[in-house]
């Protein structure tokens, strides 16, 4: 990047950053917790571009790591007492990592469509287990608990409101972009990049393609879990239909619509699915995937590249 | 020796007879799913998510068609049209401006239809089970149970129809067209063969098979909107147990998944036992990764 699109691009962060910070003092209560829900839903599928993005391969399975994030937050606010924050964190993020070296050491010996029906099958296996083990999981019904106050042990604890939370959402979902976006220019990004263009090629040049491509997977679920656990704290709830397979075929079509391999893509790609959802719930009530499924297919077809690709070859016109 | 007489004591034998029918039963509606599935993908390279959304919409053609008529065998023969067209129909609109492109899009595109399909199907027909009436109650007894006879009868039916679209590939001259598609897209263009139209009736005759066995399978469960889910992942996992495009491969393995998660479901909940056929399909693709019933893996 040169200096002036480097200039450019902070510009437009700190912008945009701005405006996130001040729009729940601006919005309406609904519509602060529709953004905060957005940038969650974001953080799940900027998790999954790493590897559908950069290393090429389709995870249809994010929904195992989502759900396992929710379950460990679950666990931590539940069984410890005071319910402490930074444990659900820490609890819903061993969870993911656990499933996540489980799913990516079998997983990636595979390569196309067959990592995208192990990853499936795998998830769909904890959805199972989550689902009938009724003692432990709640079964069908979930767990509920309280919301975690905000804090750092010692110095201060409030709280959460809707504006704090989602401030709190922000800076982590903020925090991670950057993480993810360092990441991804850095050498090890660059590698997990050359598997994408030509595994055959990256392995004849010395690179261990299996181990680059374990960790990709699990620091993409690393940060799938971390999502869950905020929709954790931000609903109060964990529930077996977010492990089904549903909510990871609706984050790759937020990763399809939003543009791959871009990180701020599949953010956008969530805003717009949800703001979809939200109109055509006005006229379709629950059957908005109707027209949002058909949306989706004409976006495949005619728009490979997601709306910010779209956006980007239309600025260069 | 006391241990072991005590075992085979205490395995159910008669339970393990009745799960043995019941297996081949499943596994031969399995099969005329998955053998449409497996078409689809040996020949257009395409993973057809909206699979079970196809067998839904045969199953609830069914019921429209059967109410409308009161003929079950009519039912049977109208819905696999309808959806056979339908299906034709979603190919040319959906997956033909798809070809040459990264069969992952086609994932994608599948996925979106069967989105589109599902919640089409809750809204015209509501969330309360239908129900299809078998075509004949007769019974006959098996150990403790009166086993319905209408249940041979799906098996035999299903196999018929493998068995008819197996020789019709052989034999007949657009089968011929089919396999020679499958086997060299381009000098089957340059032979003058349609190669696109190939694609698209390829496509309705694996969505009227799905359709057909989502008719016959109506009778033994309620036909609701969510039914195609399970019978997809299934087909998945059978299709790539078997062999991905293997017709053979694909029809043993429905057998031998469903006989396996008939026999677990003897000692653990019919919801657990589909793990059994998930850990199948992972051993599959760890140790035979081009399916257990190829002879020679590439």
């Amino acid at each position: 990047m040169n200096k002036r699109s480097t200039t450019i691009y902070w510009t437009g962060f700190s912008v945009i950053l701005a405006l996130l910070i001040v729009a729940p003092l601006v919005l309406s209560e609904f519509w602060s917790r529709f953004l905060t829900e957005i940038l969650i839903w974001g953080l799940l599928a900027m998790s999954s571009d790493i590897l559908i993005g950069y290393t090429g391969m389709v995870s249809f399975g994010h929904s195992a790591f989502f759900g396992l994030g929710m379950y460990g937050a679950a666990a931590a606010l539940l069984m410890v007492r005071p319910p402490n924050l930074w444990l659900a964190i820490v609890y819903g993020l061993i969870g993911s990592a656990g499933i996540a070296l489980f799913v990516a050491y079998f997983s990636t010996r595979l390569r196309d469509i067959y990592f995208a029906i192990t990853t499936l099958i795998f998830s769909q296996i904890f959805y199972v287990i989550i689902f009938t083990w009724t003692d432990l999981t709640g079964g069908e019904n979930g767990l509920t608990f309280s919301r975690p106050a905000l804090g750092i042990p010692g110095l201060f604890s409030v709280p959460f409101s809707s504006e704090t939370l989602h401030w709190f959402v922000l800076a982590v979902v903020t925090a991670s972009y950057l993480i993810l976006r360092r990441i991804t220019q850095s050498p090890f990004g660059m590698v997990l990049q050359s598997i994408r263009e030509n595994e055959g090629r990256t392995r004849a040049i010395g690179y261990a393609v299996e181990r680059y491509k374990i960790v990709a997977v699990m620091l993409s679920g690393l940060f799938a879990g971390l999502a869950g656990v905020l929709y954790a704290i931000q609903n109060r709830f964990a529930a077996p239909d977010f492990v089904y397979f549903l909510v990871s075929g609706e984050t790759v079509i937020f990763n399809v619509m939003g543009g791959i391999g871009t990180l701020v893509g599949p953010i956008v790609g969530a805003a717009f699915f949800l703001l979809l959802r939200e109109t055509f719930s006005r006229f379709f009530t629950e059957f908005y995937l109707i027209p949002v499924g058909a949306i989706f297919i004409a976006m495949v077809i005619f728009m490979p590249q997601g709306l910010l690709g779209f956006m980007r070859r239309w600025l260069n016109q | 020796m006391t241990p072991v007489l005590e075992f085979l004591q205490a395995i159910p034998y008669d339970q393990i007879l009745i799960q043995t029918v019941n297996g081949i039963v499943t596994g031969m509606i399995l099969a005329l799913i998955a053998s449409g599935l497996t078409l689809i993908f040996g020949i257009m390279d395409v993973v057809n998510f909206a699979h079970g959304e196809l067998f839904m919409f045969g199953a609830y053609m069914g019921v429209v068609v059967l109410a409308a008529t009161g003929s079950f065998w009519l039912a049977l023969l109208l819905a696999t049209l309808i959806v056979a067209l339908i299906g034709a129909a979603l190919q040319i609109t959906t997956l033909r401006p798809l070809i040459g492109r990264d069969p992952l899009t086609t994932i994608l595109a599948t996925f979106g239809i069967s989105l589109v399909m599902q919640n089409y199907a809750l809204w015209q027909f509501g969330p309360v089970a239908r129900k299809i009436q078998e075509p004949f109650t007769g019974q006959f007894t098996l150990f403790y149970l009166e086993y319905p006879w209408y249940r041979v009868l799906i098996a035999g039916l299903s196999a018929a129809i493998i068995g008819a679209f197996w020789l019709f590939l052989k034999y007949g001259t657009y089968g011929i067209w089919i396999r020679a598609t499958t086997q060299d897209r381009v000098m089957a263009e340059a032979m003058g063969i349609p190669v696109s139209w190939v694609y698209t009736t390829v496509f309705a005759i694996g969505a009227g098979m799905a359709a057909a066995s989502g008719v016959l399978f109506g009778p033994l469960v309620g036909v609701n909107h969510a039914m195609g889910l399970d019978w997809v992942l299934k087909a998945f996992i059978v299709v790539v147990v078997g062999g991905m495009g293997n017709l053979g491969g694909s029809i043993a393995a429905s057998i031998f998944i469903s006989l396996l998660e008939a026999y677990a479901s003897i000692w653990v909940s019919p919801a657990q036992a589909v793990i059994v056929s998930f850990v199948v399909l992972i051993l599959t693709l760890l140790f035979r990764p081009t399916g257990l019933f190829v002879p020679t893996p590439k």
